[in-house]
């Protein structure tokens, strides 16, 4: 039976309460607005900015500075959700979340958003340093108002220039951990930055049709699929060697050497790969529910043209996951275990 | 008459709401306890 949404409000008409198949709100659904799996790789790249600094910070306020990072993704999030509850209600990636699927009112999705915005900011300011408070506002108001609400609608560069907001939290870790945020803290965020595009349009070949369905210009949806695989290839070739630039810059040593090159190697790979392939030519043949991280393809022909492209596409999106893991597990090892970095004469 | 309220859903997914609000606040006010609490610390254990 189709579900009738409900809002959170426990208001129902006549005809709702004959058909609905009526689930309230719980806390759960407000937790998921705050985007988690989002939010835990933000703590992640901001707990390694924070280590990588190797500065000694108390560790009540060191994981107060993470808390305060990730409830301010958690708050831009929610402000997301609200703005973009539309957009969301119709993709098959984004329907299910709570505004678009009528279990909380967009109304409710904002509150939460500013509030969150501003406890998150007022406690990094008054616990840590107002350089990490300055940061963190600067990463909410340019994820919510410029990405959401202007970028994203309106250019097919939107993830280009809204992957800063995603970039910068190591940035404010390391400011958390010191009070201030030199080249190697820029080069953190510069790696997540450069690393955005490959790894999003890597997604959105595969799911170009759901974008255009929702009417987001998206590379592909814009200047297609053979101009989306050759941006992406360019983008992999810029940010390799930005990804090995640590052992530069004394922020990287040995370990971080061998992950950033190696992984490096096989992202380029992967990137050609997709550069000569066709994916995002056809759309993506596989059964409307299956999980978007599912990198398996059965590759089926699409009217009569190979689609095997995709595959290829998936496999891009899945291994940027796990390189830019890799980079940053590689960072906060050294840091924790207090291993050599490296300065390597350009 | 009114219904228990503990086998009411709409009641039920209130209260969840309502508790972990509460627990979020609680949580909130110990965080910014301990934390003035440790700037204080360093700023006012060497006087002592």
């Amino acid at each position: 039976m189709a579900r009738t949404p409900v809002l959170s409000g426990d208001v129902l008409t006549p005809d709702d309460a004959a058909t609905a198949t009526v689930r309230h709100a719980r806390w759960q659904d407000y937790f998921q607005l705050m985007k988690p799996r989002v939010m835990s790789l933000v703590v992640f790249t901001a707990l390694t900015g924070l280590l990588a600094a190797r500065t000694p910070i108390h560790p009540l306020l060191g994981a107060v500075a993470v808390f305060c990072i990730a409830v301010g993704a958690g708050a831009s999030g929610a402000l997301n959700m609200w703005y973009d509850a539309d957009i969301d209600a119709k993709m098959r990636r984004t329907r299910g979340r709570p505004v678009p699927a009528g279990l909380v009112k967009g109304e409710e999705a904002a509150t939460l958003g500013v509030v969150l915005s501003l406890l998150s900011v007022m406690l990094m300011g008054m616990a840590i340093n107002w350089l990490a408070a300055g940061l963190l506002a600067f990463t909410i108001v340019f994820y919510a108002v410029v990405y959401t609400m202007w970028l994203k609608r309106w250019t097919a560069q939107n993830i280009v220039i809204g992957g800063l907001a995603g970039a910068l939290p190591p940035a404010i870790g390391w400011a958390a951990a010191t009070g201030h945020a030199p080249l190697n803290a820029w080069l953190m965020v510069l790696i997540i930055f450069l690393w955005t595009p490959p790894h999003f349009w890597a997604l959105s070949l595969y799911i170009s049709t759901d974008y255009a369905k929702a009417g987001v210009p998206m590379l592909p949806v814009v200047k297609g699929a053979k101009e989306t695989r050759r941006q992406i290839l360019l983008y992999s070739l810029v940010l390799i060697p930005v990804c090995i630039a640590p052992v530069f810059t004394g922020l990287g040593g040995g370990l971080y050497l061998a992950v950033s090159g190696l992984g490096g190697l096989v992202f380029l790979t992967l990137a050609w790969r997709v550069f000569a392939s066709t994916a995002g030519d056809a759309a993506d043949p596989r059964p409307a529910d299956r999980d978007l991280y599912e990198v398996k393809d059965e590759a089926p022909a699409a009217k009569g043209k190979p689609v095997g492209g995709a595959k290829d596409a998936r496999n891009l999106f899945a291994f940027s996951i796990l390189y830019l893991f890799a980079l940053f597990a590689a960072l906060l090892a050294e840091a924790v275990l207090g291993l050599k970095v490296l300065e390597l004469p350009l | 008459m009114t219904p228990r309220k503990d086998l009411d859903p709409a009641a039920k997914a209130r209260g969840g709401r309502n508790i972990a609000l509460g627990l979020g606040l609680a949580a909130f006010v110990i965080l910014v306890f301990v934390v003035t609490v440790v700037k204080l610390g360093g700023n006012v254990g060497p006087h002592f």
